[in-house]
């Protein structure tokens, strides 16, 4: 099947050929992955970059002056660059290697709250967002006294503006909404939303660990104070992770983890710091993760972020359409702007059920909470079953889906 | 019947669907319905299992030196694998409970049910039934 798109020809076989284990069969039959939302797959270009660094590249970053230290220094900022390009970001310093999504998420809450936050202080999130966009905020809130507010969601499980304008105010320090629902997969108006907070000086955090997968992200454009993700999810390594932040706030941020590779100075009393980007990075990083992240960044330009939106979109709809046929089934998140994530329950059938026979069946989604108990008790259920598709997913295999449920329906019901 | 006898009689019974995975699920969902059902009363909050996905309600008690478990479970899969554990040690002493190996699962095929990553609260369910065991024992004593 070719896909002609706007700008080139989208050759879905030949992308699936990218990815090794899309041709690995799960009880006994070809596997249907409808999990990306968890953790993508990894495609031969990334494998082969992680692989390459072990065996030819291994050194630490930063600190030899021999021959693999430098070279692996210099392939690790290029990757720096790479994020930067891919963000565009201003300046290389802005983007931080962390471990992931939650551990930028925990950078900016516990550097910008002992700094920032105090007493009486509010910080703004959504009902939608992940169990990772509200923990650290809540016990950033019990430590200093400051309060959570929360912009609630409409029917279709899109955020309400109206509120959230209402809840912008004086006391509130930062906000920090998701780009996309993992569990919904609505997108977020995050560019209307900065610019509102940024009316009265409020800086603005956005979990785009979900976003980045399926469209182009532009933190200049959005005008984005900090954002976040997570390689795994951009079909690079897991345990690597993003957290850009304009400049200005990180110069001023102190230092989240302290240890090794982030000091100028030290002396038993006192120790000055490296300046940006090193100033968060303590400890040898996740450099074959970096590497990594890169090689999968790279990948997905190469395809295209237009064309794998025009795909994905397609499936999407292509997706809802079917589902929506089977008797019984609601989907969960009808929001007008959604990527490629479909969440949906049956009537009478608890998810787990059904996910444990969509598994013998070779189809791996995902069931339960999605780490977003406060919206599924929004919703009064027990959690959802997710198919959360990317740009190597096809209209078969939306099918084998859909057939999947329909013997699931007929076998628990 | 002492548990190994009923655990061999449990694997034979699955034997007979050999690597027919819906007849095997298919019975495990009809052993869902033959579950002996908590009552009502005890299906509180306190009796719940921590599983992360399906919720699973456990009580016990004990009649003449025996332990007698009764449960129910939102998921109706897990409701069958809990049907089936109650079959194999209900009604026995706490030493035998507490002594029960539940080698039938791995031997069934249901050994994926047992993975903690699985997180359906099974092995929750083993540790609870074996420490309820624990508490009858040392009330004997």
């Amino acid at each position: 099947m070719i896909i002609k798109t706007i700008n080139s020809t989208f050759n879905i076989q030949k992308i699936r050929q990218d990815f090794p284990i899309l041709s690995e069969k799960v009880n006994g039959k070809p596997l249907v992955y409808m999990d990306s939302g968890s953790t993508a797959q990894k495609p031969t270009q990334v494998i082969d970059a992680v692989s390459n660094y072990y065996q030819k590249q291994n050194s630490n970053i930063h600190r030899g002056v021999h021959h693999l230290s430098q070279e692996i220094t210099i392939a690790y900022e290029k990757a720096r660059a790479t994020v930067q390009n891919h963000l565009n970001a201003e300046v290389p310093q802005e983007i931080i290697f962390t471990s992931g999504t939650t551990d930028s998420i925990n950078l900016v809450a516990s550097s910008f709250g002992r700094k920032y936050i105090n007493k009486g202080d509010e910080i703004i999130i959504s009902e939608m967002e992940h169990h990772s966009n509200i923990l650290p905020w809540q016990m950033l809130c019990e430590e200093r006294g400051a309060v959570l507010k929360v912009i609630p969601i409409n029917d279709e499980g899109e955020l309400r503006l109206d509120e959230y304008k209402n809840l912008l105010c004086s006391k509130t320090k930062i906000v920090a909404v998701t780009h996309v629902s993992n569990t919904l997969g609505t997108i977020n108006p995050v560019k209307e939303m900065i610019a509102l907070a940024h009316e009265q000086n409020i800086p603005v955090l956005i979990d785009g660990a979900q976003a980045v997968t399926h469209m182009k992200v532009d933190v200049q454009d959005l005008d984005a104070d900090f954002y976040c993700f997570s390689g795994h999810k951009l079909f690079g390594p897991t345990g690597v992770g993003i957290l850009y932040g304009k400049e200005k706030w990180l110069n001023e941020m102190p230092p989240y983890k302290v240890g090794g590779g982030i000091i100028k100075t030290v002396t038993f009393e006192k120790t000055t710091y490296a300046d940006l980007p090193l100033k968060f990075e303590a400890g040898t990083p996740h450099i074959a993760g970096g590497i990594g992240l890169a090689a999968a960044i790279d990948y997905i330009n190469d395809i295209g972020l237009e064309e794998i939106g025009a795909y994905e979109h397609e499936i999407l709809e292509y997706a809802t359409l079917k589902l929506t046929a089977i008797e019984g089934l609601r989907i969960i998140g009808t929001a007008k702007d959604k990527a490629s994530v479909i969440s949906f329950v049956i009537d009478g059938l608890h998810p787990f059920d059904v996910g444990t026979i969509l598994d013998k069946q070779g189809i791996a989604v995902r069931t339960g909470h999605h780490c977003t108990q406060p919206l599924m008790e929004l919703f009064g259920i027990p959690g959802t079953i997710r198919a959360s598709m990317v740009f190597h997913n096809t209209k078969e295999e939306i099918d084998v889906l859909v057939n999947g449920i329909q013997k699931a329906i007929k076998m628990l019901k | 019947m002492k548990i190994a006898e009923i655990e061999q009689e449990i694997i034979e019974e699955f034997e007979l669907f050999g690597d027919d995975w819906e007849g095997k699920y298919e019975h495990l969902i009809d052993l869902a319905k033959s579950i002996p059902m908590i009552d009502t009363q005890y299906k509180t909050d306190d009796r719940l299992i921590k599983g992360c996905q399906s919720k699973v309600w456990l009580h016990s008690r004990l009649k003449d030196g025996k332990v007698i478990f009764t449960a129910d479970s939102d998921a109706i899969i897990t409701k069958g694998i809990v049907a089936l554990m109650i079959r194999v040690i209900s009604e026995h002493t706490a030493d035998e409970i507490i002594n029960a190996q539940f080698e039938f699962i791995n031997k069934i095929g249901l050994i994926e049910h047992l993975s903690p990553t699985r997180s359906n609260g099974l092995i929750s369910m083993i540790k609870q039934m074996k420490m309820d065991a624990v508490v009858y024992k040392q009330m004997k004593l």
